[in-house]
Order: structure tokens, then sequence, then C-alpha cells
């Protein structure tokens, strides 16, 4: 790397020749002022406002995009300089309306700083000229004031650049010069039109002056807030952002730059924080009594729950008991809820929704690579060559990430996409394999069918790290492209295409989510994707991997600390002899060896009376999981079940006992985002009414069964979480603080891990490949049924909308449940768009209205599962024999007119 | 917008942006074409033509709005561009502009009720030697006086 020297304000500088004046000034600690300067951008130059004196220029330099040259001599505060800074402001100001007074930007606003710094006088020499008189408040998030914008083309760079949607522009020429963004023109019904305003808030975040606003009713003003850092509650991304506070109220959201989602934030993270205070919180404990719900004190209820648990245990045994714990709550509450199942129960009966999501993985990847979890991390996307995206839809289910993936593409990186839909990402893929739902398994195989007839695979990679390749290619052998275009219906050259792409380049990388993992042989494709990732040797290296998508915010992490039937936390076997004494002596009680059930078991044991009292918490299994009529005959048969929540869901209205629980904004702790990245979350405001934290609920029912729980702190159970799980040995707070650590961590003076197996599979020894023969889903399309269901997320709302459904805006960007299906199917039924129709399984009826779209193929339809009595009325629970991950991706349906 | 947007000129405009997809800078040459084949360029056409080119809509709302040769409203069947550049100026052009406006009964930049004639805000046309210029059409007028407009516009009729 060159050096250069630069003498700035009479200081010198050394530093790299491509940096630029401004980066330079900023090692001396000299202040430039910028509007349109944004250092995830290309820099323009477009505001002028950087602009310095550089000696020998024939004119002033514009700092942001001028790089350094050896020998520069820049001065950044000399009397032309400041004349022309002040010229520039004086210009935007004749044409700024003169608002500061009422405008909800003033105290943090660009243009308001630096006219003061400047001495701007308000009533300065040039004439008013109010040129731009544009208003659009057609967004539910924010508002454009083009009044107050001042052209510095920021948001326009962040949506193209950063965002990578494009959807904001400038429009008409000279002083009529605008801003315009292309926003949906009708209520959106969850589709996403390419370029178009996806409400991500990520220009609003970044908008300097008070053009871009966020649509909110608290009045506050800039200075009177606090704002703590936290980690948001919604997909598995993790995005760091503030919570800004004014009288115990979260009144914005703030990214926070660098870190993990380095300032990016999708519509959910910035504008879906209003849940917190909304009037259907969950106040008070609650008791079932004569049928109603009755306000009952925190001793009532505990006490009836501690009754209940002894007398069902004492009448029908600990494995009679199980508790569901939860992927939204922190890894202490997760830690807290297995062992009060384990150690207060007595049964290894606790499991979670990661079942329904990615229990799979976990299984899969543990019995192949050594470990369930994303191989590589966030921050490497920047360095992959080809991107394979198979059964993710990203941009909507982790927008942040998918936004990363675009911006490398943009770069010039390949993507292959494989989806039954044309999702977002599709449209800028070099190929779209768009499979037939359930066929992955012949497409990897038929991807490296081509891999291998092609030689294209790493031998020496093979060679040292891996078993059972001779075995893999016998299975693969017969999966030629013209056999499985046929499996799949996709063209043989995409095929072949395809597997070129991702072979052939140094570093590929496989990122996936439900689209493999939901199905009756979801384990199988899983093991696929390592066997792919193994053969071209892209795992164990930077940029490459085979990586999982966890969809909640801290799902691994329920995962990691043992919410799991099979596992204590750090995925310890209850079976292994050693295992079960280290924790018996820790928590001072016998423990059972003896594997728990699994949740959809579970609930075929409630169903039967096998198990009697469950206690859920933060989770929604009435919508969640599949077949709901199902689901609603096992909740209704237990003799008594305890549910914790922050909203009365569909799970709680069936409750014995409700629990009143505080979100993440109101408690501290840990989520473990989907790189293995534990993160603090840290209190904004106080509990409201009498909620309290998951984890000091769970204390003192521990406490009142008699067992040792002296937490004083949420960080007290994190210390003995590290004690006893190897993996995250080496965190504390302290360590975590700053921009949370990846695990594995074994000790304090571990830096945690990048990314898994850099130093081979020392694990199992060596990976091991699984060849894996094709087999369908277990339920097809036929005469009464003739349609593919399959079913997943969209970018307006979370999972089961137990939040996103209580902010408005969210909730009117997406109201309705909604089947997408192609022209041709729709005309078959003579059905139109947006009409509400009937779809039918075998199982169950739901409504749905109609969305005729050119992203899906004939015969195949799509619906979210986010809504009570939606998709999974209709979803198949046929279970994966090996890790019972149900079918929820595929199923035969039939539709008929309301 | 119906008439404006025929299958017939669809079909036209998709075998211009596949032949113009070949070329290095293809947005230009396709809302070139556009212009030609609807007169005009409206929202569903840079919306088509978005979505062909893979172009967003903002990026080409942004062109057709900074150029004049482009508009999202139909123009007249005759172009009139009175010269306003620096000699046509300097010769009196902003006199003839008020008499078209005056004769024709609209406001500059706007198209008369019977879709005859559109007056086109017009910057050097390159031919400051005969100024003031009026251009209809293809057609130049050099040296061009007031009372000259009504008889000039006549023959367009």
């Amino acid at each position: 790397m060159n050096k250069v020297k630069v003498k700035i304000n009479e200081q010198f500088v050394e530093i790299d020749h491509h940096l630029t004046i401004l980066e330079a000034a900023k090692e001396l600690n000299i202040d430039i002022p910028t509007f349109c300067h944004d250092e995830r951008l290309n820099p323009t130059g477009s505001c002028r406002m950087c602009v310095v004196e550089v000696e020998g220029a024939r004119n002033l330099m514009t700092a942001c995009s001028t790089q350094v040259r050896d020998g520069m001599v820049v001065k950044t505060h000399s009397t032309p300089v400041i004349e022309a800074r002040k010229g520039i402001l004086e210009l935007m100001w004749a044409n700024h309306p003169n608002e500061c007074l009422t405008c909800e930007k003033a105290g943090n606003c660009k243009l308001q700083d630096y006219s003061y710094q400047y001495d701007i006088d308000p009533d300065s020499l040039y004439p008013r000229l109010d040129s731009r008189k544009y208003f659009d408040d057609t967004n539910r998030f924010y508002t454009l004031d083009s009044r107050k914008c001042i052209l510095c083309g920021k948001c326009v760079q962040i949506c193209a650049e950063l965002q990578v949607n494009g959807a904001i522009g400038f429009e008409d020429r000279g002083i009529d010069t605008r801003i315009s963004i292309k926003q949906n023109e009708e209520p959106t019904d969850g589709v996403i039109d390419p370029y178009t305003c996806v409400s991500c808030g990520n220009c609003v975040n970044n908008c300097p002056v008070g053009a871009l606003m966020p649509k909110s009713k608290e009045k506050f003003r800039n200075w009177e807030v606090k704002k703590v850092k936290t980690t948001c509650p919604y997909c598995g991304v993790g995005c760091q952002f503030e919570l800004v506070v004014k009288d115990n109220k979260v009144v914005r959201v703030d990214p926070v730059k660098g870190g993990t989602n380095d300032g990016l934030l999708c519509v959910k993270g910035t504008f879906g924080y209003k849940f917190i205070n909304h009037p259907d919180r969950l106040t008070h404990p609650l008791i079932r009594k004569n049928g109603e719900f009755v306000k009952v004190s925190w001793d009532e209820a505990l006490d009836l729950i501690v009754e209940k648990i002894k007398e069902t245990k004492d009448k029908y045994g600990a494995n009679a008991l199980a508790g569901l714990s939860s992927a939204k709550c922190s890894n202490e509450e997760n830690y807290l809820m297995q062992k009060l199942v384990r150690a207060g129960f007595g049964t290894n009966n606790v499991d979670h929704c990661a079942r329904l999501c990615h229990a799979s993985t976990v299984a899969g990847l543990a019995t192949t690579l050594g470990s369930g979890a994303m191989t590589n991390s966030i921050s490497e996307i920047d360095g992959t060559d080809t991107f394979l995206v198979i059964g993710s839809n990203t941009t909507e289910t982790h927008p942040v990430i998918g936004s990363m993936i675009k911006q490398r593409v943009k770069k010039g990186a390949h993507l292959i996409v494989c989806d039954p839909r044309q999702i977002e990402l599709a449209k800028m893929a070099d190929v779209h394999l768009q499979i037939k739902p359930g066929t992955n398994v012949a497409i990897a195989n038929g991807l490296m069918h081509v891999i291998y007839q092609e030689g294209l695979y790493d031998i020496d990679y093979i060679d040292k790290n891996t078993t059972c390749f001779k075995d893999l290619i016998e299975v693969i052998k017969d999966y030629t492209p013209a056999r499985v275009a046929k499996i799949c219906g996709v063209s043989e050259n995409d095929i072949i295409k395809a597997a070129r792409l991702y072979a052939k380049v140094n570093k590929a990388a496989i990122y996936y989510a439900m689209g493999i993992t939901q199905h009756s042989h979801g384990t199988n494709h899983v093991k696929s994707m390592a066997n792919l990732a193994l053969m071209t040797g892209n795992v164990g290296k930077e940029s490459t991997g085979i990586n999982p998508l966890r969809g909640q915010n801290n799902v691994q992490g329920a995962c990691d600390l043992g919410a799991l039937p099979n596992v204590y936390p750090g995925y310890q076997a209850v079976t292994d002899v050693n295992i079960q004494k280290k924790f018996e002596e820790a928590w001072g009680v016998k423990l059972s060896n003896e594997v728990g059930h699994t949740l959809p078991i579970m609930m075929n044991d409630a169903s039967n009376q096998d198990i009697r009292l469950m206690y859920i918490m933060g989770e929604n299994p009435m919508v969640s999981d599949p077949d709901t009529n199902h689901i609603k005959k096992a909740l209704t048969n237990l003799d008594f079940l305890v549910v914790q929540d922050i909203f009365l869901t569909k799970t709680a209205e069936l409750a014995d006992v409700i629990l009143p629980a505080v979100t993440y904004a109101e408690k501290d702790g840990t989520f473990t985002n989907t790189e293995r990245r534990v993160q603090r979350i840290r209190k904004a405001v106080e509990p409201q009414s009498d909620t309290r934290p998951d984890w000091e609920i769970l204390t003192d029912v521990m406490k009142r069964l008699g067992l040792k729980a002296d937490y004083k702190t949420v960080e007290d159970v994190f210390n003995e979480i590290t004690s006893l799980t190897p993996i995250y040995a080496g965190f504390d707070y302290q360590r975590l603080n700053e921009n949370g650590m990846q695990w594995p961590c074994p000790s304090n003076d571990h830096p945690g891990t990048k990314f898994l197996y850099s130093d081979g599979f020392t694990k199992l020894g060596k990976a091991i490949f699984t060849p894996i023969h094709f087999m369908g889903p277990k339920e097809n399309p036929d005469h009464d049924y003739p349609l593919i269901l399959t079913t997943g997320r969209t970018l307006y709302h979370f999972h089961t909308k137990t939040m996103t459904d209580r902010v408005e805006a969210l909730k009117q960007t997406l109201p309705n449940n909604f089947i997408q299906i192609s022209l041709n199917t729709a005309k078959q039924y003579q059905i139109n768009h947006n009409e509400f129709v009937l779809v039918s399984s075998r199982r169950g009826t739901s409504k749905a209205k109609v969305q005729i779209t050119d992203t899906i193929n004939d015969g195949v339809v799509f619906m979210p599962f986010h809504f009570a009595d939606g998709a999974n009325m209709l979803t198949n629970p046929a279970l994966d024999e090996i890790c019972n991950i149900p079918e929820l991706k595929v199923c035969a349906v039939k539709i008929e007119k309301c | 917008m119906n008439e404006i947007i025929t299958t017939k000129k669809m079909k036209e405009l998709d075998e211009c942006i596949e032949r113009n997809k070949m070329k290095k800078g293809p947005l230009m040459p396709t809302l070139q074409d556009a212009q030609r084949i609807f007169g005009c360029v409206p929202k569903e056409v840079q919306e088509h033509i978005g979505k062909k080119l893979n172009e967003s809509y903002a990026k080409i709302k942004g062109v057709v709005s900074f150029y004049t040769m482009f508009s999202t409203k139909p123009k007249g069947k005759h172009i009139v561009g009175v010269c306003t550049g620096t000699a046509c100026y300097v010769k009196g052009a902003q006199k003839l502009v008020d008499k078209v406006c005056e004769v024709l009964k609209i406001p500059y930049g706007e198209t008369t009720k019977d879709g005859l004639f559109t007056i086109a805000p017009t910057r050097c046309v390159g031919n400051c030697g005969e100024a003031p210029v009026v251009m209809i059409d293809e057609d130049q007028y050099g040296r061009v006086t007031i009372d000259q407009i009504e008889e000039i516009l006549n023959k367009y009729k």
C-alpha cells in the first residue's frame, strides 16, 4: 500500500494514497462539513459543502471526492473556503422554508447546525425562492417535504447503492428539480414491485435535513430524548439500532453504523416499534375462572402454576409436563426455561419453534460437518463470487442480508436463485431455477452431476477433508440434467449454467432458509446442500459456506441454549452421562437422561392426554404450527395451560393462566443472530403496568418449586450459562458490549469465530458426504386437491403477526391473507384479481384474497403463514423422521369461489 | 390514454427495445423511439421500458422529465418552436412567442385543443444567421416578423 504525506492546516498526516482529503482530515480530527457524504457511498461531491483549498489548484476542491497526493497542502477553514461554504448555505436557505420553530428535525439538522456555525443571516441577501412545493405523504411510514430538501442526493444514492432498490430519483430540471420516489399506488397486499419503495426508511434515517421524515404522532425535541443501543427484535439478522426514548416511550429508531447491519434497517426495524406501547398489551396476570379471564396478583397466578406442576407430576409423572421456549426471548430466558423444564419439571420435554424452521439444519449440518449453524458471517458477503440462494426469499425475510447480497451482485458477483417463485432476487439473477416445490434434492444432485462430469470438483479438498465421496458419485451419476430438468420443471441448460457458475469461481456461498428445511425429508435437503458445498471445497473458507438464515431474532440462541429435547445448552447431549452429571451438580437436582419429545409429538401427546400440562413462553402454535385444527384439539385437551406473552395471542386465548411479559425494549439480555453473534439487548423503557421480564417470572417459578435460582440480574444468568456452555464459555457482558461476539468462543482470550471449520472438521475428524436420492413430498396434487400450495413469509409481517399487527402502518400495508396464483390457473378456476376465495386441503379451509401474478408457475399457489386461520389451516403435519420438522412447504389444495 | 397506447404501438416499441438492447446506453434511444411511436412517453410506457431494460422507474422518470424532447402527455400534430437562443432573443424572439400564443390561444408549452399544434420551448437551433428563427416540425423559417406568424401557421391547418 502506497503511503503519501499530506499537510492539512499546518499538520502533517501520512495515509494511504487511495483515500480522500476528507478521510485524511478525519485522521487529524479536523471536522469538514458535509451534507451528501456517507462513508458507505461513492462520493459525488454534489452538495459542495466540503470544499477546501488545495495549494496549486485553480478552484476549491471537494474534500469528499478528491484523492490525496503526496505533498498536498490543504486548508480546510481558510477565508475563501469559509466564504464559499457560506454562499452554499445562503443559497440553500433561500430555497428552504424558515420553519425551524416547528420542524421536528430541529436539533438533528445539518442545515440548522451549519447555518449556526457559519453565522448565516436568516434574512440573507438572496431573495426567497421557494421553488419546490411538492409534498408526498402517500407512503404509510414517512413523508417527503421537498420544500425542505437541499437536493444533496444522499437518499437517491442510499436507495440505489445500499438498499439497492432504485426507487428514488431526481425529477424535472433546473430550479424545478426535486426528489421523487416511486411508491406503491394501491394497498400492496404484500406485492413487492421492483424499483418501488419498500419503506425501509434508510433514506429517512440519513436525510441531513427535514425533507424525509418518519410519520409520527409523538411530539419530541431531539434534545429531550435518551438513546439506548439494542438489537432488533424481528428477524435473525440481528440489526443494531438505538431506541430513542422520551418520557418512558420509544419515539424513534436510529440505526447504528458499523457492526452487523452497518446502518441499514428494513421497514420492520425502522418503523415497527409501536407495538411496545400498544393498548392491547397484556398488563396483569390472568386466571381463567368460570370461562372468563380474571385479573389476579402475581402471587396468586404463580402459586396456582406451581401447585398444578406439582399435582400433575405426582399424578402422571414428569413426562406429562412440557415447556415451549421461545425464539423471541433472550438467551438467558431460554436457558431458564429449559432449566425449569429439566430441573423443575424433571423431563426433557422442552422445545421451541426452531422445530418448525431449522430443526433439519441443526440435524443435517451437525452430522455432516459438526455444527448446525451458519458457517460464515454476514460481513463476508462482500467477498463472495457466486451466491446460490435456494429456498430463501432473502429480500423479504432477511431484508438487510438481501440488500447486502444485491450490493455484491451489483459489484459483479454471480447470483443463482433457486425458488418456486420469481422472488425479487430472481430478477437480478444470472440463473433462476424455478423448481417445483419440494424438489431441492433433485436439483442439488443435478448440479453435482454436472460439476462431477465436467471435473469442476475440488479433489484435493475432498481428499484432505472429507469421506464417502465415492458413495456420493454412485448416487449423483443418475441425475443427468435431462432427468433433473424433468423432475424440477426447469431447463437443462439452466442447470448446467448454474453448476458452472457455482463451481468455477473461487468463493461460492450457499444461502438457504425454509425452502430447504420445511420438508418431510428436510434433513436430507440440508445434507444435499452440504454435499454440494463440500464437493467444491466451499466450506471452511472466508466468504463461502453453507449459510442457513435463521428466521427469528434469537432462534439461533434458543437452540444454542438447549431449548431442545435432546441437548443441554451448547448442544451437549442429554444422554451423555458425564454431561448429565455436570448439570446435576450445577443445578443441584437429579436430571432425566431420556430424550424428550419434539414439539409436533408433544402436540400429539397432548391430544392423547399423555401430556397434561404445558407451559408456553412467547410462542403461538395456534398460528405457527401446521394443521391448526389438530393444534387446537391438542391444547384444549390439556389439563392446564400456562401462556406467557406480551399480547393475547390465539394460543393465549386457550390458556388457564396468562402471565404478562415485557417486550425486548423493557429488558436486558442477549440475542444470538443468524451468524452466531451474541449481541446485547438493553432496557430502554420501564415495564408497563404489572408486567415482568420473562427471566424474572421464570426465576420466581423456579424458586417456588424449591430450585436454586439466586439471580439478581440477568447478567447472573448469563454468567451461569457461560460456566456450563463451552461454545459460550469465553463471553461476558463486557466483551459483548460493543459489537457482540461469535461462537464458538471457548475461553476469555479467544476472539470468537468469524467462520467455522477454518482448521478442518475437528469435531467429526472429516466432513461426511451423504448420498441422497430424491424423494418427493408426502402429499402430491391429485384429482381432488389439484394444486400445490407452498408457504412463506412477507416483508411487512413477522411470524404470527403478534407484534407487526400492532403496528398500524404495517397492518394496513398487508391487511389480508392472500394467495398468489398464475394467470392460467386463475382462468381455469374463473377467479379474478382481488377476489376472496376458499382454499382447502384435506385438513381445513382458509379464506384468502387472490393475487394474480406472473411470478409463480401454473399449478402452484403461495400463501403467507402469518395469518390466523390462514395457511396453517391447510399445511401438512407430515414429519421428517430424523428431526420431526413438518412439511410446511408443500401440500395439495383446491380452490373454490366464496 | 387508451388511444395513445395500442397493442400495435407496444409491439413496435418492443422491437425497438430489442434492437437498442445491443447498444451501450439503450435508455436514451429507446425513449426517443417511444416518443416517436406514441407521441409522448406516458407513465405506463416508462414502466414498461423499465421492466424490459431492467432500469429503475425513478431513473427513467428523471431522464424523461429532464429533456424537453420528451413529454408525458401527447404533443400536437405539429410542433411549433420559436428559437429563444441568444441571437434570436436579441432579434425579438419573445415577441414572436407572444404572437404564437395569441394566435393559437394557448400558453407557452401547451397543446391546442384540436391537437394540431404544440408550442415547444426551444433553445438555439444553430441557424443564428437567420435570426429570429421559427421551426415547425422539420421546417425552418428565418428572419420572421410578427406579421408573418399567422400566415406560417395557416400552412399547417
